[in-house]
């Protein structure tokens, strides 16, 4: 009797310790998957070129920072961080700006051709920017916001909307309705409720997608590329001489491009998981 | 001074009639229950009064003034809603000043008004919580004294204690009517709760597919139901109904008893007699008891009579087993008639 009894606990024991094996193994993966080559580009970043080069590598970085001072002396560099930021700060205001309003009506109001709408939102990302990065172009020309980082803000807009629209809409449909409707009873009008009540719930979650559409901004590269000469961003400028630059200095070029986004999406790493609606509430 | 009249109200969404033709009038400081099973358009009439729906069709008067093109906010209510609808981004001080604030009160009387207010709904302590530290029923106390901070003319409330446990809600009950009442403000209370509605309401208006059947006080409501709809709704268990076929001057056959009916009727009637009203007697109908349920301050026995399921509340020191034969007689008087073309009472 007993010893039936312990036979049928242990292969569950078994399962339970395989379980939580396959648990931490998987967690160890993913967490390696995206810090190991961060820290190699860290290591390489802060080697003399000599060591890059060398083989076996050494594990621990030499504090190297030729590369990184050669980057600060050079040409352009400063411009082309300037112009990222300036691209990505524009594309985040004008994504939330334009996108934010479209997800509360989207969750709010009934109208004719909303699911299509909502079709439509999405499909905007179905045509890849290669194939419009020429009708754009020559548009761009003869608007004469080529070239500017207006112009390039702008593409970027288009890229980041449907992702500010889902998410805004998402979360005011996570606000009930009974909120705005008290508001209204207590004195109110549409705006005054959406001020008082609506925009200090959501605020967290608009701050996420306002972050990733910074993000996205910040990584474009394509658009950035074929749309600008002079006003590069930061990619497409690392894009255009890293190109033909020695190894060390690849490195050092992705680890400038990396760690601006790295330490942003850290500080903000609270509003993040408000985006995801585990804070939300 | 907050008379409310709806003037031939009625709602369509899209092909679907939800309100048909409403017509009623709510005294100043009257307590109107909306009672209804859920669909029947109770709530949709609360809102067009409140101004968060629009009525296709008829007028809202409150206190003189027509209002149903005014927005929420000028129409001199509150509201209370279902599922508490307080603000989880403000300490309860904030939520019952929320109204005040908007109204640019200043500090000092704002403090003073939701102290007060609070006071009355006995959550003095909870001021500088925040709603998610809150119980349900801490929550809807915030709820109502955010509503009567406000001082409204008319205060509505959309099933405020539907969510609340069933002890919680016994107690909210009596507290609610006891603070509406000393507030003189016009109430209008909508519930499918017909407890609720009895023991709170001045006047109940039992609602049923868009209509309102029958607007009286809870006695008349519960005694002389308008129509076989209300009887069948109200009372817990509701009314019994036989059918009766006329016998001439007056007299109507019931399950082979002879009764005296409504004299002017002259077709087959439906004879209709709540459950207690029902006593022992020897030339009773014979009722067959099938199932006996013991409650405690009465005894339910559900019995088969004339083919149909009849059933009685009788006193609790009897002993009825199931299979046995009553003989049940209803109370004279007690007796109401129903039309079952048109389904309203005849006298």
């Amino acid at each position: 009797m007993t010893a039936a009894t312990t036979d049928v606990a242990e292969p569950s024991q078994d399962t339970r310790k395989a379980g939580r094996f396959v648990y931490v193994a998987g967690v160890v993966l993913l967490c390696a998957w995206v810090l190991v080559p961060l820290y190699f580009l860290l290591i390489n970043t802060l080697s003399s070129p000599e060591a890059v080069n060398a083989y076996p590598k050494s594990f621990i970085p030499e504090f190297d920072l030729g590369s990184l001072t050669f980057f600060a002396g050079f040409d352009g560099i400063l411009t082309a961080l300037k112009n990222s930021i300036l691209v990505a700060a524009m594309t985040m205001v004008m994504s939330i700006l334009i996108g934010a309003p479209a997800g509360y009506a989207l969750s709010r109001f009934e109208f004719r051709g909303k699911e299509l709408f909502r079709l439509l939102i999405l499909l905007t990302r179905a045509f890849p920017l290669p194939l419009l990065a020429l009708p754009l172009a020559v548009m761009f020309i003869r608007t004469g916001i080529d070239d500017t980082v207006f112009g390039l803000a702008l593409v970027h807009t288009t890229l980041a909307i449907p992702f500010a629209v889902l998410i805004t809409f998402s979360l005011f449909s996570g606000i009930p309705i009974e909120l705005e409707e008290a508001a209204w009873t207590l004195g109110c009008n549409r705006v005054t409720a959406f001020q008082k009540v609506i925009l200090p719930l959501v605020l967290p979650g608009i701050t996420a997608s306002a972050i990733f559409a910074f993000v996205i901004s910040w990584n474009e590269v394509f658009a950035a590329a074929v749309l600008t000469i002079e006003n590069r961003t930061l990619t497409a400028f690392l894009l255009q001489n890293l190109d033909t630059s020695p190894l060390h200095l690849k490195f050092a070029g992705g680890f400038i491009l990396v760690v601006p986004a790295l330490i942003f999406i850290f500080a903000v790493r609270k509003y993040l998981f408000a985006m995801w609606g585990i804070a939300n509430r | 001074m907050a008379v409310i009249e709806i003037k031939n109200v009625a709602k369509r969404f899209g092909e679907y009639q939800a309100l048909h033709d409403i017509n009623l009038t709510i005294a100043d400081q009257e307590f109107m229950v909306l009672l209804g099973a859920s669909g029947c358009g109770k709530s949709t009439l609360l809102r067009i009064i409140c101004g968060l729906e629009t009525a296709t069709e008829g007028e809202i008067w409150i206190g003189g003034k027509r209002v149903d093109h005014l927005a929420p906010k000028d129409r001199g209510i509150s509201m209370v809603f279902q599922n508490y609808a307080v603000f989880p981004h403000l300490t309860v001080f904030e939520n019952i000043g929320f109204g005040l604030r908007m109204q640019k009160m200043s500090n000092d009387d704002v403090k003073r008004r939701v102290e007060r207010t609070a006071g009355l709904m006995h959550i003095e302590q909870l001021l500088t919580r925040y709603s998610g530290e809150l119980s349900g029923g801490q929550r809807q106390r915030v709820a109502v004294a955010r509503a009567l901070a406000m001082e409204p003319d008319v205060i509505l409330m959309d099933e405020p204690l539907s969510n609340l446990d069933a002890l919680l809600r016994m107690e909210m009950r009596a507290e609610l009517k006891g603070v509406l009442a000393e507030s003189n403000t016009t109430a209008i209370y909508v519930t499918h709760d017909q407890v609720e509605a009895m023991s709170m309401a001045d006047r109940i208006s039992v609602m049923h597919e868009g209509k309102i059947v029958q607007a009286a006080s809870p006695i008349e409501v519960y005694r002389n139901p308008a129509a076989e709809f209300v009887a069948g709704f109200i009372g817990n268990p509701p009314m019994n109904f036989l059918e009766a076929t006329p016998q001439g001057g007056g007299k109507f056959s019931v399950a082979g008893h002879s009764f005296d009916g409504p004299s002017a009727a002259n077709s087959n009637l439906q004879f209709a007699i709540r459950p207690e009203d029902m006593t022992l007697a020897e030339n009773g109908f014979p009722a067959v008891a099938k199932v006996v349920e013991p409650l405690g301050a009465h005894l339910l026995v559900t019995c088969e009579l004339d083919g149909k399921l009849f059933r009685a509340i009788l006193d609790s020191e009897m002993q009825v087993k199931p299979g046995e034969t009553l003989k049940l007689a209803p109370v004279k008087d007690r007796i109401r008639w129903f039309d079952p073309e048109t389904t309203l009472a005849v006298a």
